[in-house]
């Protein structure tokens, strides 16, 4: 099985039929992931480079535990310990990394568009790991396998996505996602964290949580991403945690099956009390375990087979 | 050119056949688990195990040896894993590895390497309904449902009820 895509660099160019395939492998390595030895020889030999420009803890190292699962080895290589410092452009530094017999290149980089310059560019396959404000295929990929396991097919599940839809790389991609696999989205958050236009990706939009909080299977908070925001948009966040955040009076008010998702870092006592913590519907640890299942899955559709420079 | 090897009468016998050595080389069957190898493997194992199962029964797990493929690199196609299941321990169990046929030994080599991973057997054993001969591996099965004599390129089809609606062993000459 050849996967149609040689790059993984988002969501939005992906089919039902594509999605599907990454999440049925996926749940093969799930399966690897709870053995004795949670490692396979299928990727002896081949390496992978993860090129991170921005801060990350969780990515980073669930691509290197996925690489090193695979028996593949992973290079990291990070920003401020590299010649990018000395001025060295992107390409040049893919370039030099292709050079030294890489197979793939995993990048995070601020700029949305940054993993499809390098894909037109090196030979590698390229897996975005999350460009600025754009896509972040795996982690929309993971919510999905692990809204999947809890609740089976997504087709007709009501999900919402809280929180800055205008910043979010992941509300994009879980977006796309979650609206090719049947579920119906809503979006909520904010007027000046709405981007403009936002419907027309398939999901209804509410600025009032309490409006529709109490009406869908899956709540997918999004954290606040101070980095991002400038003060305009957000007046405090206490306003932010009154209005649309997660709070326990509210988590008492949702229905008991109702499954609770946040991609991380959270914010405690932002878009989440830390009672969210305790509800025995918070997947925001089974999303974690479940990330390498699903990176493991992407590396070996993509660094299968024969493709070695 | 297709030739039938075996029908489903012969198919049976040989399963029968199968089974009666195999439990004369186990007299004990409390610790004895099947395993096969997907995809005919698995209900071959499941046969077996049903003739030798009396009081108790004994287990059969599944592998896909796909990702321990030692010409995955090889392959121009990404294979598709459809996953292992053993859903008991194997430290200290007598395994009896299964396949419809045994060709070149790669696949039993995947497969036992893969079955490391998951533990400790006491030992591994092999069985196979038709071994082909051409081996490329020092391995050798325990219990053979029959021998037959194959030219490299010919290609051995067995088709099981469970997987392909009817039961038979076929060559093709090419």
């Amino acid at each position: 099985m050849k996967p149609r895509f040689k790059h993984l660099l988002g969501i939005e160019g992906l089919d039902r039929s594509d999605i599907l395939t990454i999440l049925d492998q996926a749940r093969t390595f799930r399966e690897v992931l709870d053995r004795p030895i949670p490692v396979v020889p299928a990727l002896r030999g081949k390496t992978v480079v993860n090129l991170f420009f921005e801060a990350s803890t969780r990515t980073a190292t669930s691509f290197q535990l996925a690489a090193s699962r695979l028996s593949a080895q992973c290079v990291n290589f990070s920003r401020t310990a590299s010649s990018v410092s000395k001025g060295e452009t992107l390409l040049d530094t893919a370039r030099n990394i292709e050079a030294m017999r890489a197979e793939g290149i995993i990048i995070r980089h601020s700029m949305p568009g940054a993993p499809h310059f390098l894909a037109r560019h090196v030979r590698a396959f390229v897996v975005n790991a999350g460009d600025g404000a754009h896509e972040h295929p795996t982690q929309a990929l993971l919510d999905a396998f692990t809204l999947r396991d809890k609740l089976g097919d997504l087709k007709g599940r009501r999900i919402l996505i809280v929180g800055d839809i205008a910043h979010s790389r992941v509300a994009r991609s879980n977006v796309f996602c979650f609206t090719r696999l049947g579920a119906k989205v809503a979006v909520c958050g904010p007027p000046t964290l709405i981007p403009r236009y936002c419907e027309e990706l398939g999901c209804e939009v509410f600025c009032r949580i309490d409006r529709v909080l109490y009406e869908v299977d899956v709540v997918n908070m999004l954290r606040v991403q101070q980095e991002r925001i400038g003060v305009w948009c957000l007046p405090t966040l206490r306003e932010y945690r009154e209005l649309y955040g997660l709070t326990a009076e509210r988590l008492k008010k949702l229905a008991p099956d109702v499954v609770v998702t946040h991609p991380g870092p959270v914010n405690w006592g932002v878009e989440m009390d830390f009672d969210v913590a305790e509800f025995p519907q918070a997947l925001i640890m089974s999303q974690v375990t479940n990330g390498v299942a699903v990176r493991m899955a992407v590396l070996y559709l993509l660094a299968g087979g024969e493709q070695t420079p | 050119m297709t030739r039938r090897i075996a029908g489903e009468k012969e198919v049976a016998q040989l399963i029968t056949r199968l089974a009666g050595t195999i439990r004369r080389a186990n007299k004990d069957t409390k610790d004895v688990a099947f395993v096969g190898i997907k995809r005919r493997g698995v209900p071959l194992a499941r046969r077996i195990a049903a003739r030798l199962s009396g009081t108790v029964r004994i287990p059969v797990g599944a592998i896909d040896i796909t990702l321990y493929r030692d010409d995955l690199k090889m392959v121009a196609e990404t294979p598709i894993v459809r996953g292992s299941e053993i859903d008991f321990d194997i430290n200290g169990r007598t395994l009896v590895l299964v396949d419809d046929v045994i060709f070149t030994g790669r696949t039993i080599r995947a497969a036992l390497t893969e079955l490391l991973d998951f533990g400790r057997p006491r030992c591994i054993q092999l069985a196979v309904l038709i071994d082909r001969g051409h081996r490329e591996l020092p391995i050798q099965p325990d219990f053979t449902g029959r021998a037959i004599r194959t030219r490299r390129e010919d290609l051995v089809d067995i088709y099981f009820k469970e997987t392909d609606g009817r039961d038979g062993v076929f060559l093709t000459r090419k």
